[in-house]
């Protein structure tokens, strides 16, 4: 781990080790809020800020941490940060905090932000984990606004709020699928772009439970 | 009562943690192999949400809402922006008060659930429920109905989605949607199944 350099450490995260698509982490708050692009930078941005500052600060920490108690002192870093975001979120974008509503208090339980405090930042030093903060948290926004891309654009014919496609009951000719505006179109996404992800790099395909045994059927002739 | 019920069952089926907010997906993806571990896992969140979303109530309601200390003599006090690392503190404390418990008197649960109990305090389920208690204003009483129901249709959902993976593990996948990707598109489709739910109202 000690020879890995900082541009790997920020780039790994974004494809080849994706928190979403392969780690398993952080799906939990994520998906409910790629209805429209906006609402979803302001997630991501939240995220990222969140992931870099408490790797920083428990990587800080580290040596003073005693082991039997690291999750609640990690816990309370993560959920300070969290609260700081949401107050500046309320003050200055209120709208936006609104609509997102749970969702910015759920980054505490967020467990990429939990994942890579423990996974990462209670073992390298303060410059790496901040770094490897940033990198987690930009592979974890990939994720989301391709979702978000898509389920804005053909859900609601339009991307930050600016119409593109016009739909149909406003006088154009975009008929808007409403699925996407709904919770499962986010799963049937991001199930088919992490098929995609694989397609692109074969090592993240995983395992079979049981190997097919090839087809033996013989014609009755 | 009828507004409990409606409440219940709004809870469960129409508000499904799981499948309309998804919440707790970490756990609920991971943890959803087998069904015996599933099940564990699901009745453990269901204890757990329902005493830490009354525990939360309270607290929320006397201590940290606007004018909520009046009986201290500090009625302009508003504590809500401590929320969240109040709820975080009172799960963590809970679970880790619960874990000694069981440990002690109920031996033979504790080893059933095993690690679930910990990670149950970074499921975005229970943080949630708490979060969607405060929003939505609910009484002492409603939360507590509130909390079960959240549960429960949390725990049916794992159980379920464990069901169906446990024979998905037979079925021929296209190499790229094997184990994750599949999984996801099953959910998508139990949580258009759960969308059906939605019309009713009590």
């Amino acid at each position: 781990m000690s020879e890995m350099s900082a541009k790997q450490v920020l780039f790994e995260p974004i494809f080849s080790n994706n928190p979403i698509g392969l780690q398993i982490l952080g799906i939990c708050s994520a998906l409910a809020v790629t209805t429209s692009m906006n609402v979803t930078i302001v997630m991501c941005l939240s995220v990222i800020a969140v992931t870099a500052f408490s790797n920083l600060a428990v990587s800080l920490v580290r040596t003073q941490i005693p082991g039997s108690i690291r999750i609640i002192v990690q816990m309370t870093i993560i959920a300070s940060l969290v609260i700081v975001v949401d107050q500046i979120l309320k003050a200055y974008a209120y709208e936006i905090s609104k609509q997102l509503s749970v969702f910015v208090g759920l980054i505490i339980t967020n467990c990429i932000v939990m994942g890579r405090a423990e996974g990462f930042a209670m073992k390298n030093g303060p410059w790496l984990s901040f770094v490897d903060g940033v990198g987690n948290g930009v592979g974890y926004s990939v994720m989301l606004l391709f979702v978000a891309f898509f389920r804005e654009l053909l859900g609601a014919g339009s991307l930050f709020g600016v119409t593109l496609l016009s739909p149909v009951n406003e006088g154009g000719w975009y008929i808007t699928n409403g699925l996407l505006l709904l919770p499962p179109s986010a799963f049937f996404i991001i199930g088919l772009a992490i098929w995609g992800l694989r397609t692109w790099m074969p090592e993240q395909v995983e395992e079979e439970d049981y190997k097919m045994s090839r087809h033996t059927h013989k014609e009755a002739f | 009562m009828e507004h409990y019920i409606s409440l219940l069952l709004k809870a469960i089926f129409i508000e499904n943690m799981a499948l309309a907010f998804f919440l707790g997906m970490c756990t609920f993806l991971a943890i959803s192999k087998k069904i015996e571990a599933a099940t564990g896992l699901g009745i453990a969140v269901v204890v757990v949400l329902t005493l830490t979303v009354p525990v939360n109530n309270l607290i929320y309601n006397n201590i940290l809402r606007e004018g909520a200390l009046a009986w201290a003599g500090l009625p302009d006090v508003d504590l809500s922006f401590l929320g969240l690392i109040t709820y975080i503190g009172v799960i963590a404390a809970i679970v880790q008060i619960m874990e000694m418990i069981l440990d002690k008197y109920i031996p033979a649960l504790y080893s059933a659930l095993g690690v679930f109990l910990p990670l149950i305090t970074v499921n975005c389920a229970i943080l949630g429920a708490a979060l969607f208690m405060v929003e939505r204003d609910y009484t002492f009483g409603e939360s507590v109905v509130y909390g079960f129901g959240a549960g429960v249709g949390w725990a049916l959902a794992i159980v379920a989605l464990a069901g169906i993976r446990e024979k998905l593990k037979y079925s021929d996948v296209p190499d790229g949607l094997r184990g994750l990707g599949i999984t996801f598109i099953t959910v998508g489709l139990m949580s258009l199944g759960f969308m059906s739910f939605s019309g009713i109202s009590l």
